[in-house]
């Protein structure tokens, strides 16, 4: 058993709109010393083996086909633990 | 001659497919209703996919739909020359079954936008517009929260200079979307998608701002009558 971690974010080149919205809320609240801030997604992934190169690059395959929209998103991968 | 035979796509969570339906017999063509799970187009001369919540909008608008098995039989027959239309959600389908470029991000204001839009058609070639006039303005119902066309640099020059952008907003941009794009073609302009709602503007009875939508579907049986 093992645990891998698929982090999905915005291209930085692509309008964050939420992360701006919740940049602009930190002040408001009483948070200080925030220039920026982008919003995600994070995908954890049991696997029923070991995280092991094959099972990885099957994880891979998954971020590429449906966890990420590549036109628009990176991933990255790694394993957890 | 048999009537034109227009598939309007339901998956789960679709909204608008009856409207659709209802604007196909509007203009004398027969709607015959596709299951987003079955493997069959029954032989539909061209495909309307409406808008509408596909899957519940998890992880990315038309996300999942895309990979719905009549999706399977809808992506090389859209490779192959089929007509399809994808109005919001169903545009939001196209972008991510990777048969129009680019992709729809939520809204720039983070609001939902439910209004009467004006737009330009820009682009009359396409299996979906050409009884429109170049250049024509219309008036078009949008409603979404995810509906900012955006693409990379090359991507939108190659739209901007292959006259792919079919229709563009006038009066102001609903949603942030780059150059102003409400909807696009694909190379061969038979694969056509667009936020705004044809479907909703067909019937002055209802409300509609105009009837401007039913250029659509009279588009469409023009081409398919003349094919």
């Amino acid at each position: 058993m093992a645990r891998v971690i698929v982090d999905v974010m915005l291209k930085p080149e692509i309008l964050d709109p939420q992360g701006q919205a919740i940049a602009r809320a930190l002040p408001r609240l009483g948070f200080s010393g925030v220039s920026s801030v982008r919003q995600g997604k994070r995908f954890e992934i049991e696997l029923e083996g070991a995280a092991d190169e094959a099972a990885l690059a099957e994880v891979r395959k998954m971020a590429e086909t449906l966890l990420a929209n590549t036109v628009i998103e990176d991933y990255s991968v790694r394993v957890e633990g | 001659m048999s009537a034109a035979r227009v598939g309007v796509v339901t998956f789960p969570g679709t909204l608008d497919d009856q409207d659709a339906a209802r604007a196909v017999r509007l203009v004398g063509a027969q709607a015959v209703p596709l299951w987003h799970a079955d493997r069959d187009l029954k032989g539909v001369d061209a495909v309307f996919l409406p808008g509408g919540f596909s899957y519940g909008d998890y992880l990315r608008c038309g996300a999942i739909s895309r990979f719905a098995p009549l999706m399977e039989e809808i992506v090389p027959a859209a490779k192959a020359g089929l007509p399809v239309i994808g109005t919001c959600n169903g545009f939001q389908i196209l972008c991510e079954a990777h048969l129009l470029p680019g992709a729809l991000t939520r809204n720039a204001s983070l609001h939902y936008v439910c209004r009467d839009q004006r737009l330009r058609v820009e682009q009359t070639a396409t299996a979906w517009t050409n009884t429109f006039a170049a250049g024509q303005e219309i008036v078009l119902p949008v409603k979404h929260g995810e509906g900012r066309y955006v693409a990379d640099a090359d991507t939108l020059a190659a739209l901007e200079a292959g006259d792919h952008v079919v229709v563009r907003y006038l009066g102001g941009n609903p949603n942030g979307s780059l150059n102003d794009i409400a909807g696009i073609r694909n190379e061969a302009g038979n694969v056509v998608g667009l936020m705004p709602h044809p479907e909703h503007a067909v019937e002055e009875l209802v409300g509609a701002p105009s009837t401007d939508g039913l250029g659509f579907f009279t588009s469409i049986l023009k081409n398919l009558v003349n094919a």
